[in-house]
C-alpha cells in the first residue's frame, strides 16, 4: 500500500511529470538512459495505481451511497413513532425515484437545487433542509467520503416549491467508518443518518442501544413542502422533530446488519477486483513504457 | 563542543591542503592509484588529469606531500553512432588504476561505450645526433652525409606522456557504468545496464559475457545492473548491484555464464515506508568491497550499508546519510536530484567509510565508535591549512547559529565522487568542477 501522505504532489501531477521526463530523455545527449527511465516508469506505475484506485473508490462510494440510502429508507420504516405505512411507502417511492435519478456515476461535484433536499427532508428526512440538527449536529468525521448526486430531473419538483434559493450547493457525504450520511449545504453540515456498522458483527442487543437514526428537523420547510403532492399526507405528522431513535426490534436490526454486511463485503470484493485490475494494468503500462524506451 | 572532539577521533582534524580547480568541466570520477602516489580525475569533457604527490622534502616539512598536476590528456572524444543516430558522450564514467609493475603507470578509463588502457610514462632523456635528420627534424640529404655517428641520450626536461595502448570497444549495447581490474592483473570486467563482460588486458577484439540479465522480452525488464566489482583477493569472485537494491556475488568457476549467483544480498523492504519513490531510493548507486575482502558496502539514495559476506539477509550496519531528505523526495524527483548516483569509499583500514551529500557536504562514519561527522568542501568556509569545521543540518525546531536548515541546502552542489588514499588519511573530494584534497593534520 503506497503511502501518499508524505508526497506533496498528487498522483496525477506525478504522472504528468514522469511522462515529461520520459519524453525529454529521448532528446538527451548520449541516448536514452535505461536505468533512469526504468525508475521513472516505476514512479509512473505507482502513481497510476493510486490514481486508478482513487477513481474507482469514488465510483464505488457512489454505488454504496445508493445502498445506504436504501437501508436508511428501511430504517425509516422501522420508526417506532409510526406513522402511516402507506405514506411511508409513497414517500419511499418518491425518495427512491429522486435518489435513483440523482445517484449516478460521476466523479465531480455538482449542484442541486434547494428544492430537492427539501423534498428529501419531507419524505425520509434523510437529507434535511437548512436548519441544523436537533441534537446540535456533529463535526464531520475526518475520514469521510464524498459522493455526489446529480439530480437529472429536479425540475418537476422544483416547480412546486417556493424555494429560497434556486441554486444550492449540496454535497452528500457518507462516512464509511461511522456510516453517517451527511449533507453539506451552503457550508452547513447536516447529519442525515448514521448506522453504526462496527456494531454489525456484534450481538443485536448492543447495537440496539447504540444505533441511532437522526433526522434533521426542518420546521421551516414544512410549509414549503406542503404543496408537494407526494408528501402531502406526511405533512400532518411532520410537526414534530425526529429525535434519537433506539431500535428495540432485534429482528429488524439483524436485517439491517445483513444488509450492511452484504453491502460492504460487496464493496470489498469489488476492491479486490479493482486491485486485480490495477495489478494487471500496471505491468501492462510498465511494459508499454519499456517498449517505448527500447524502441529508441 | 563534544561533537568536535568526537570528530577529531575520526579525522584528526583534516585540514585543507590546496584547492585545484580543473578548468570549467565537471569532474565525473576520482581515483587514487594503489600506492596513493597518483590521483586521477576524469571529467565530462573526456579529459583525464593525473596528480602526483610531491616527495617529502626536509627543507619544507610542513608541505608534506602536496599533489601537483602530473599529466593531462584527452582520453575520449565525442562520437556518433550512425546506426542508431545516437551521440556517444565523451564523459569519463570511471577510472581504474592497474597496480604498478614497471616504471610506467597504467590506467583504464571508460566512457559510455569504450574502455581504453592508457600508459603514462616519463621521458627525461632524448636522443641527439641522428644521422639522417638534423636537430630540427628535417631530413638531411643523404649525399651530404660524410660520416656516421651513434646518437646519444641527453637529459631533457621531464615530459610525461600518455599513450593509448589498448582500446576495448564494440562490446556494450547499453551504457557502461563501471569497470574493475581483477587481482590477477590480467583481466578486467566492464559493466553496463544489463551485461557484464570479461576482458583480457592484452586482447581487444574479444570479450566474454559473464552476466546477462536482459529478459527475452524487454517489456518484462524490472531491474538493471548498477555497478560491479571484483573481489580484492579472490580472482574468481565478483559482485554486482542492481536497481532493486540487491547485490549478487558470483563465482566464475561455477559456470561460464554467471547468471546464477552464489550469494544474494537483500534487505526486505519495510512496507510501512512504501511511497511513490521506493524503487528509486532503493536503487544501489555504488558497491565497494572492503580492503580485507570480508565486507561489502553499498550506497543507495539515503543510506550507506555495510554487508558481511557471510550474512545475506540483512546488512551488518546501516548509516543514514541525509535522512532529512525523505520528506522532500517529491521535489527531488521533480528536479532530478533523486537520480544522483553517490559513491562510497572505505579508508585503508576499513574502519571509516565516507560518502557525499548535497550542499558540498560529505559524511564520514566511524564503524567502531559509531560516530559520524559532516564536513563541507567549499572555498568560502575553509582557508588553506585550516581545520575543517563539522557541519550540522537542522532538521526541525530551533536552528542554532552554525546549523543550516534543510530548506537552505544547495542541491546543485553535490559531492558524488570521493576517494581515500589506500594507506594514509588523505581524501580527495570532487565538488562539481573543483577538486579538494584533505590531509590529516601533522602534529
Amino acid at each position: 500500500m503506497i503511502n501518499t501522505m508524505e508526497c506533496a504532489m498528487d498522483a496525477q501531477n506525478l504522472i504528468s511529470i514522469s511522462l515529461m521526463k520520459i519524453h525529454n530523455s529521448r532528446t538527451q545527449r548520449g541516448g536514452i538512459k535505461l536505468h533512469k527511465n526504468l525508475l521513472v516508469s516505476y514512479v509512473l506505475r505507482n502513481a497510476r495505481q493510486v490514481y486508478i484506485k482513487e477513481k474507482y473508490a469514488e465510483i464505488y462510494r457512489m454505488q454504496q451511497y445508493e445502498e445506504v440510502m436504501t437501508v436508511c429508507n428501511e430504517i425509516q420504516e422501522l420508526n417506532p413513532l409510526d406513522l402511516d405505512a402507506d405514506d411511508r411507502g409513497e414517500e419511499e417511492h418518491e425518495r427512491a425515484s429522486c435518489c435513483g435519478e440523482g445517484t449516478s456515476v460521476c466523479g465531480s461535484a455538482c449542484q442541486r437545487s434547494a428544492a430537492q433536499p427539501a423534498a428529501h427532508c419531507r419524505t425520509a428526512s434523510v437529507l434535511p433542509g437548512c436548519s441544523p440538527l436537533e441534537d446540535g449536529g456533529k463535526e464531520p468525521e475526518p475520514s469521510y467520503y464524498r459522493s455526489c448526486c446529480m439530480e437529472t430531473s429536479p425540475v418537476s419538483h422544483c416547480d412546486q416549491f417556493p424555494t429560497n434559493s434556486t441554486h444550492c450547493n449540496k454535497t452528500t457525504v457518507l462516512d464509511l467508518d461511522t456510516h453517517i450520511v451527511t449533507t453539506v449545504e451552503n457550508g452547513y453540515l447536516h447529519q442525515d443518518c448514521c448506522c453504526d456498522a462496527s456494531q454489525c458483527g456484534q450481538s443485536a442487543q448492543s447495537p440496539a442501544k447504540k444505533r441511532k437514526v437522526e433526522f434533521g428537523c426542518c420546521m421551516s420547510d414544512a410549509e414549503e413542502v406542503s404543496d408537494f403532492t407526494a408528501v402531502r399526507k406526511r405533512a400532518k405528522r411532520e410537526d414534530c422533530t425526529y429525535s434519537n431513535l433506539d431500535y428495540t426490534d432485534t429482528s429488524n436490526i439483524s436485517n439491517l446488519i445483513s444488509i450492511f454486511g452484504s453491502g460492504f463485503s460487496g464493496l470489498l470484493s469489488r476492491q479486490a477486483d479493482l486491485e486485480h485490475i490495477c495489478s494487471k494494468q500496471a505491468p501492462a503500462s510498465l511494459r508499454a513504457w519499456t517498449r517505448a524506451i527500447v524502441a529508441f | 563542543m563534544e561533537e568536535e572532539s568526537d570528530t577529531r577521533k575520526i579525522n584528526n582534524s583534516f585540514l585543507r591542503d590546496h584547492n585545484y580547480a580543473t578548468e570549467a568541466d565537471i569532474i565525473s570520477t576520482v581515483e587514487f592509484n594503489s600506492s596513493g602516489e597518483l590521483l586521477a580525475t576524469g571529467d565530462k569533457g573526456g579529459r583525464v588529469v593525473v596528480f602526483q604527490r610531491e616527495q617529502e622534502s626536509k627543507s619544507q616539512p610542513q608541505r608534506r606531500g602536496e599533489y601537483n598536476v602530473y599529466s593531462t590528456f584527452q582520453s575520449h572524444e565525442p562520437e556518433f553512432d550512425y546506426l542508431k543516430s545516437l551521440e556517444i558522450e565523451e564523459k569519463i564514467n570511471k577510472i581504474k588504476w592497474l597496480p604498478q609493475q614497471n616504471a610506467a603507470y597504467f590506467l583504464l578509463s571508460t566512457n559510455d561505450k569504450t574502455v581504453k588502457l592508457w600508459k603514462i610514462s616519463e621521458r627525461d632523456k632524448r636522443p641527439e645526433g641522428y644521422n639522417l635528420k638534423d636537430e630540427d627534424g628535417r631530413i638531411r640529404d643523404p649525399s651530404t652525409i660524410t660520416s656516421l655517428r651513434v646518437p646519444v641520450l641527453q637529459p631533457m626536461d621531464l615530459m610525461v606522456e600518455a599513450t593509448a595502448r589498448r582500446v576495448f570497444s564494440n562490446a556494450h549495447t547499453y551504457h557502461i557504468n563501471s569497470i574493475s581490474v581483477n587481482s590477477d592483473l590480467q583481466t578486467f570486467i566492464s559493466t553496463d545496464d544489463l551485461r557484464v563482460n570479461l576482458w583480457n588486458l592484452e586482447i581487444t577484439d574479444r570479450s566474454f559475457n559473464i552476466v546477462d540479465i536482459k529478459p527475452a522480452n524487454m517489456e518484462d525488464l524490472t531491474e538493471v545492473i548498477t555497478s560491479a566489482e571484483f573481489h580484492p583477493q579472490q580472482c574468481h569472485t565478483f559482485a554486482y548491484s542492481s536497481s532493486k537494491g540487491s547485490i549478487r556475488l558470483c563465482d566464475m568457476r561455477q559456470a561460464a555464464l554467471c547468471d546464477r549467483h552464489c550469494k544474494y544480498f537483500e534487505e526486505p523492504e519495510d512496507p510501512s515506508t512504501r511511497s511513490f519513490f521506493s524503487e528509486i531510493i532503493s536503487s544501489i548507486s555504488d558497491v565497494k568491497f572492503s580492503h580485507n575482502g570480508r565486507y561489502l558496502m553499498t550506497r543507495d539514495y539515503l543510506t550507506v550499508k555495510v554487508w558481511d559476506l557471510q550474512m545475506e539477509n540483512r546488512p551488518l550496519e546501516t548509516y543514514q546519510v541525509h535522512d532529512y531528505l525523505r520528506g522532500k523526495l517529491c521535489s527531488l524527483y521533480e528536479n532530478d536530484c533523486i537520480f544522483d548516483k553517490f559513491e562510497c569509499v572505505w579508508n585503508g583500514s576499513d574502519s571509516v567509510i565516507m560518502t557525499g551529500s548535497y550542499n558540498n557536504f560529505f559524511r564520514m562514519f566511524d564503524r567502531n565508535t559509531k560516530r559520524d561527522v559532516t564536513l563541507e568542501a567549499s572555498r568560502e568556509n575553509s582557508k588553506p591549512r585550516a581545520i575543517l569545521k563539522p557541519r550540522k543540518v537542522c532538521v526541525g525546531g530551533k536552528r542554532r547559529k552554525d546549523e543550516i536548515s534543510v530548506d537552505s541546502l544547495d542541491f546543485s552542489k553535490k559531492i558524488l565522487h570521493t576517494t581515500w588514499h589506500p594507506h594514509e588519511n588523505i581524501i580527495a573530494v570532487a565538488a562539481t568542477n573543483n577538486l579538494y584534497i584533505f590531509q590529516d593534520k601533522v602534529n
